[in-house]
């Protein structure tokens, strides 16, 4: 009786070792991913990941490599049924995506929830996708490297005189409707601070907001910033668009002509590409301090 | 019991300062204190006066605007609940709103960037799309009808709203996210224009559609009780409901263009003013078109200010509060 009660626990423990044994042994590192968020798929490119993506959002333009692959919907149209085809082992969801990343579970693949965050969150977000892929030195790598090169744009402007600036992400084309613009929180306004800006709405808690053109009048922001997530048109357009804001002249912006329109999707994509977005910032909001010398 | 032009003159007269003191009111109200002294002191130049150009610029066009766009809405409201002979009916429910937010939406989304003096692509494609919706409705109510038929409007009219809707939803699931919230701030109505040029541009039609409305209240009486009665006293039917269901929805058009589809106004006003004055469509229209006006800007002075430096949309103030009072009202009065 004893020795079988014995041999019983050896072959429990052995059972036991044997399982971790093989839980350690199973292929830790996700090596079929799929990304639904943009600003993670240039991560996973940025840290050598790129040749284990096999599937990217419909939203998805960087790098060039991204244009061959397969694609499975974006946040509010996941295509379930090609993302179970592909047979990925990780799927990045948007953290809005619970449903998805619910159904995902049921059929046991795992998910990485990402939510926007501050700019801070991005190298974060890098750390934190390089342990998870078993590429933490190189994720480690590029996330010193952005937060340096950021650290370097916040130097070069270090002292400048502050402009007082409005960052506007959307309204209706040639009108002051429907103005929205970043408040106190998000990478867009870390950005405008990093690059030597202080933004008219710091003090409101939200990622966005819309406004009347009252509090601008009142706010009376020395710089707009407006970013447009499109190619840039014609320069005939862009002058339209700008003039759009010329009946506010009583706005310090307006007035000294400091309304500038910036183009391009990565303006507003929280990804490794915003050190180019706090170079253009701190470009266009000390024009004294960052012109090269050629 | 008082003679019809004696009630309209008395509630004319309350509703008429009612509306009067919330247009010249409501530009003194806002998120900041400016000094009236300084908006108008003509010495500082306009360009650089921040406390003229928050008045002029930023208050008043809304004010207007707002004053122009409840009226039109409330006028609506009346004359489409007695030519359809629906309490329920809406200036919403003949398709008109929903064929100008799908050429709002379709413009926002392909980013027109035209501008035709002064008056953006948006509010431009909303006036074009709230046009084609009456045309269509139009056309089907005439199409099997010697006559006008009440009952094909309201049916094609709901069906049109429903599948414009549909492809509202269709046209925002394939666009970007960032149109996305521009589309849904149009939907959900906004008077914050900036600019004199739209309402310009929607004051005429506006007119035209109250030139109609003041042709047309004895007919609506005999009209909203039996179709047959009235005809039998001597009104052209076909004629009336034709003039009915154009203007209205002209003001419907403009109102939309201007504001967006703000909702509840049209309802929620000829309903009130019902209840306090009768059911005499020369007192209600008139007086409901004043309401319209004053209950409008100050919906707008509580969107403007309540949540202030961040905007409220009017289209939900309007629901909010209008929802509620009108419930309390309903409830009293039985």
């Amino acid at each position: 009786m004893k020795r079988q009660v014995i041999a019983a626990i050896l072959a429990a423990v052995a059972m036991a070792g044997f399982m971790a044994g093989s839980m350690a042994a199973a292929p830790p590192y996700p090596q079929r991913i799929i990304s639904f968020v943009p600003s993670i798929t240039e991560m996973l490119f940025l840290i050598g990941a790129g040749p284990r993506i096999v599937g990217v959002s419909s939203f998805d333009h960087f790098p060039a490599d991204v244009e061959k692959l397969p694609r499975v919907g974006a946040l509010i149209d996941p295509d379930l049924e090609k993302v179970l085809s592909l047979r990925p082992d990780l799927v990045i969801t948007y953290g809005s995506q619970a449903d998805l990343s619910a159904k995902l579970a049921t059929a046991g693949i795992a998910t990485f929830s990402y939510r926007h965050g501050s700019l801070a969150g991005i190298p974060e977000t890098l750390r934190q996708m390089g342990s998870r892929l078993g590429l933490d030195q190189a994720a480690a790598a590029a996330a010193s490297s952005l937060e340096r090169d950021l650290n370097g744009v916040r130097d070069r402007v270090r002292g400048a005189k502050r402009p007082k600036t409005l960052i506007v992400i959307g309204r209706e084309p040639r009108s002051l409707r429907s103005l929205n613009v970043s408040g106190g929180i998000g990478f867009l306004h870390d950005l405008a601070d990093l690059a030597g800006a202080d933004n008219v709405f710091a003090d409101v808690a939200r990622e966005s907001l819309l406004v009347t053109t009252e509090t601008i009048l009142a706010r009376a922001p020395e710089l707009i910033l407006e970013l447009h997530y499109t190619e840039a048109p014609s320069a005939a357009l862009v002058e339209a668009e700008t003039k759009t804001w010329a009946p506010l002249s009583a706005v310090p912006a307006v007035r000294n002509n400091r309304v500038v329109l910036l183009f391009g999707e990565e303006l507003v994509l929280p990804g490794p590409r915003v050190i180019e977005t706090a170079r253009v910032f701190a470009g266009a909001i000390h024009p004294e301090l960052t012109q090269t010398p050629r | 019991m008082r003679s019809v032009r004696q009630r309209l003159a008395g509630w004319g007269l309350v509703f008429g300062l009612l509306a009067l003191a919330a247009v010249a009111g409501a530009p003194l109200i806002g998120s900041t204190r400016i000094s009236l002294a300084r908006a108008f002191d003509s010495a500082v130049p306009f360009a650089d006066n921040v406390d003229a150009q928050i008045f002029f610029i930023a208050r008043l066009p809304r004010v207007i605007a707002g004053a122009v766009v409840g009226a039109c809405l409330a006028g609506a409201g009346v004359v489409l609940q007695a030519l359809l002979r629906n309490p329920l009916a809406t200036p919403f429910t003949l398709g008109v709103s929903a064929g100008a937010a799908l050429g709002a939406v379709l413009a926002i989304s392909l980013k027109l960037q035209l501008s035709l003096w002064g008056v953006s692509a948006v509010t431009g494609a909303s006036f074009v799309g709230s046009i084609g919706a009456v045309a269509i409705v139009y056309a089907l109510a005439r199409a099997r009808h010697r006559g006008f038929s009440t009952n094909v409007l309201l049916l094609a009219g709901v069906t049109l709203n429903s599948f414009f809707s549909a492809v509202i939803l269709f046209v925002q699931y394939l666009s970007n996210p960032a149109d996305t919230i521009q589309t849904l701030r149009w939907l959900m109505g906004d008077l914050g224009i900036a600019s004199y040029t739209p309402i310009l541009a929607a004051l005429p039609m506006a007119a035209f559609a109250f030139v109609a409305f003041a042709w047309l209240p004895r007919a609506l009486n005999l009209l909203s009780l039996d179709a047959d009665a009235a005809a039998s006293r001597g009104v052209n039917v076909v004629r009336v409901q034709q003039v009915a269901f154009f203007s209205s929805s002209v003001a419907t058009g403009a109102a939309v263009a201007l504001g967006g589809p703000i909702g509840f106004v049209g309802i929620i006003v000829p309903h009130l003013i019902r209840l306090l004055v009768g059911s005499d469509h020369r007192v209600v229209l008139p007086i409901s078109a004043l309401a319209g006006a004053a209950f409008l800007v100050a919906c707008d002075v509580v969107a403007r200010t309540a949540m202030a430096p961040v905007e409220l949309p009017v289209g939900i103030v309007t629901a909010i509060i209008g929802g509620p009072f009108f419930l309390w009202l309903l409830i009293r009065k039985r």
